[in-house]
């Protein structure tokens, strides 16, 4: 493994762990929006500020972690990706003020009006932020980004569309999943009983839309769909595994193993794009080994990446159970 | 270059609006993540000692700061999206020369994200004790991010760590990157005014519930522990800037031309206060009776020679005058500063905090936070400002690196638009908490929260 791979793998593995964590953080927009008038969908609310207050701060940081990887790391198909795909950037850039700060505003808001609109403000752009980055996904795996393609829009391609769609169902999957466990742990009966039903929905819409999206792919995106059904393949299917298994766990109530199997789930989807594409960094354009940057920075960034395992995981972790606790405390 | 042509094709104009917009805005921001943790850490301190006032205002100040931290955070990532969307061609060129110091910025931030998740979410779970302790790592981490942060900055201004042969940016050393020669200073510079900024705020906001007669004694600890920040900060604060535009001289004479208004290279160079730079020298100033001051201020000796706008050619000048009013605006709202909290500190030293009963001091305070940001985000126009036409001095123009998107003033104008209502309802959402606190609330439980259902309807 070259130190151009191993950098790759670590960004890779931030953009895994962004997807499960910041992914259902995101979910809980669609919940939100839905959960009805002001006292009807009051508990969901509370649930949620509740279950994203501590972490979602922390949670974000892993894209910001991703941005600057691929800058320090792959300069020039860093710089390829944004001037081709400035679009959809800016509207998660959109997305992510709008998501955080509305957030932030409501837990505090004053009046039950201004708190109705921050809520529509964080819980809107938390739906919507997720699909735009799935286009960028979507676009770069198919072999659109750097290969000089011109007459089409790149990020509204079939794959770009497929990539936005199973980036908002997971995202709503994940969250649907996690609120359940913790309406659960709350003692809310009721509340975790109506999650547990739109856990269910979307893991079963989830799963179809990432079965059936793969037809398109093979049309629109060649290289990426001969690499998931290659190198991809294992991943593919320790997802579908883990898929399935969520399902069976709702159903039996096993709640906290479900949010485990749904997190490997989505893990391995994002692991298996990440396999699919190898070795190209920007599909059908620039190889990870081309793409890369100076190797004494590709070093660098590797210890950098020691010195974060080693400083950031022990506090993660602790963050976690302390969020854990305080919910149960309550 | 018709009007069309502009409003179009050339993004240079707006890029450069957008990341002023973007830095300036983020880095208020910035400033309260940086300094917040350590006063809450005396506050903190002082209850965990059994001081109950203080605990309750670090309390409060930790809800303040959970606010601020948000939108300071989505901005952060606004600034990482416009480093590529509106300069790709510097980030395609050096994105990984000065990659290592984003990326351990990266991980301070981080941590700082970590702990104040756990140091928010804390009160009324852990002991005072070992929740105090969960600041420790924000005050590290602030003061480390703020180091990578401001050596990406000063490496703009002090190129280093690379070599270019025949066209190809070849042998690149991230660390000397990260440890060139002005990011000391830079460093030093910034870090103070974080403490400034954040510190100067706290107290005008508690001056203001002072003079409107809330004279409690969490008001006098609002007004006082932040006080000592500052007393410490601002006057040593001059003193490195002092030093970094001594630095300015020998790396950068175009940019020090400019703040002074100097035309032609020349020696015992006086400084001349306000004024208009016409194009060939300096009109309608007052000069400072002291001759050969600028010289002596850059180079040690009244004699000496300073550097003149005349050495590069035209296009190679930075504006002189956006440079030299922010300038001087900057060091005359330092120089206030300083003076004012040395006043207060022989007045602590004589009678206490017999001040606070100063009608015209306690105004005086309550302008010293935005007269600190107003210094701040003048000084950093002058050094950004200062640096043009170049964004890596001396060696890649700003015009070269800039998008050749054809959005940027949609971008500009949105961002605008969207950074105008953060910072109204981020205003409101502050008040209205301040309000209520006054009212005696304390949990500030949200509108849809189990204690205020009643009020709900439908």
């Amino acid at each position: 493994m070259s130190a151009a791979d191993a950098v790759a793998a670590v960004m890779f593995a931030a953009v895994t762990l962004y997807a499960v964590s910041a992914g259902a953080d995101f979910g809980t927009g669609l919940w939100d929006l839905l959960a009805g008038g002001p006292k009807k969908g009051a508990p969901m609310r509370r649930l949620i500020d509740k279950a994203l207050g501590p972490v979602w701060e922390a949670n974000h940081v892993w894209l910001i972690f991703v941005i600057v990887l691929l800058w320090s790391g792959f300069p020039r198909p860093f710089a390829t990706i944004m001037r081709e795909l400035a679009i959809p950037f800016w509207f998660v850039g959109l997305g992510i003020v709008l998501r955080g700060s509305g957030f932030a505003f409501r837990k505090f808001a004053p009046t039950l009006q201004a708190a109705r609109l921050a809520g529509i403000v964080f819980a809107g752009s938390s739906f919507v932020t997720p699909f735009f980055l799935g286009t960028i996904a979507g676009a770069i795996a198919s072999g659109r980004v750097g290969t000089g393609v011109e007459d089409e829009v790149i990020w509204l391609s079939p794959t770009s569309i497929l990539g936005g769609i199973l980036a908002t169902a997971t995202c709503a999957f994940l969250a649907a999943v996690f609120l359940t466990e913790e309406a659960d742990r709350s003692g809310d009966v009721e509340l975790a009983e109506e999650l547990r039903l739109k856990a269910f929905i979307t893991a079963a819409v989830t799963g179809m839309v990432a079965l059936f999206g793969t037809v398109p792919l093979r049309d629109d995106a060649p290289t990426l769909f001969d690499g998931l059904t290659s190198r991809g393949a294992p991943e593919i299917i320790l997802s579908t595994v883990a898929g399935l298994a969520t399902l069976h766990f709702l159903r039996r109530r096993q709640l906290r193993t479900a949010r485990i199997s749904a997190v490997i789930a989505v893990a391995a989807i994002v692991l298996g794009w990440g396999f699919g594409q190898y070795p190209w960094i920007l599909v059908d354009s620039v190889t990870i080994e081309d793409g890369a940057g100076h190797p004494a920075t590709l070093t660098a960034l590797l210890v950098a990446a020691g010195l974060a395992a080693v400083i950031v995981t022990p506090a993660l972790v602790m963050l976690y159970r302390l969020a854990d606790t305080s919910r149960l405390s309550h | 270059m018709t009007p069309d042509h502009l409003l179009i094709a050339d993004a240079l104009l707006p890029a450069r609006n957008q990341m002023a917009l973007s830095l300036g805005a983020h880095i208020i921001l910035a400033c309260f993540g940086v300094a917040m943790p350590a006063m809450l850490f005396v506050l903190h301190r002082m209850g965990a000692n059994g001081d109950t006032d203080a605990l309750e205002l670090a309390k409060r100040w930790s809800k303040i700061s959970g606010v601020l931290f948000a939108i300071g955070a989505v901005s952060g990532t606004i600034l990482a999206f416009e480093m590529g969307l509106l300069w790709p061609g510097l980030m395609e060129q050096y994105g990984d020369v000065v990659g290592l110091a984003f990326t351990l910025e990266g991980i301070s931030f981080f941590v700082e994200a970590i702990f104040l998740g756990m140091y928010v979410y804390s009160w009324g779970r852990l002991p005072a004790k070992t929740h105090q302790l969960l600041l420790l790592p924000m005050i590290i981490s602030g003061m480390s991010g703020t180091f990578f942060i401001m050596s990406v900055n000063s490496w703009m201004n002090a190129p280093t760590g690379f070599d270019i042969v025949n066209g190809q940016i070849v042998n690149v050393d991230p660390w000397a990157a990260i440890f060139n020669e002005a990011v000391f200073l830079q460093y030093l510079h910034m870090l103070l005014a974080a403490y400034m900024v954040a510190a100067f705020t706290m107290v005008s906001v508690y001056s203001v519930g002072w003079l409107r007669g809330r004279r409690d004694r969490l008001h006098r600890l609002g007004i006082l522990v932040p006080l000592v920040f500052a007393a410490i900060a601002t006057p040593i604060q001059p003193i490195v800037g002092h030093f970094a535009g001594q630095a300015i001289a020998d790396r950068q004479p175009i940019k020090l031309a400019a703040i002074e208004g100097l035309p032609v290279t020349e020696s015992e160079v006086p400084i001349i206060l306000g004024g208009y730079y016409d194009g060939s020298e300096v009109v309608g100033g007052i000069e400072v009776p002291i001759p050969g001051l600028a010289s002596f201020l850059a180079q040690n000796s009244f004699d000496a020679e300073v550097i003149g706008l005349n050495e590069v050619p035209e296009e190679d000048q930075p504006p002189v005058n956006v440079v030299r009013f922010s300038f001087q605006i900057m060091v005359g709202i330092g120089s206030g500063l300083a003076l004012l909290v040395t006043y207060v500190a022989y007045r602590w030293f004589r009678h206490r905090d017999s001040f606070l009963d100063n009608v015209w001091m306690l105004r005086a305070f309550t302008l010293t936070g935005v007269a600190s940001i107003i210094a701040m985000e003048t000084g950093w126009i002058t050094t950004e400002v200062g640096r043009q036409p170049w964004v890596v001095h001396g060696i890649l123009r700003t015009e070269d690196a800039v998008t050749d998107g054809n959005w940027v003033w949609f971008t500009l104008i949105g961002l605008t638009i969207v950074y105008l209502g953060m910072f109204a309802a981020g205003f409101g959402v502050l008040r209205s908490m301040s309000k209520r606190w006054a009212a005696g609330e304390t949990d500030l439980e949200s509108p849809y929260g189990p204690g205020r259902i009643h009020e709900l309807v439908s």
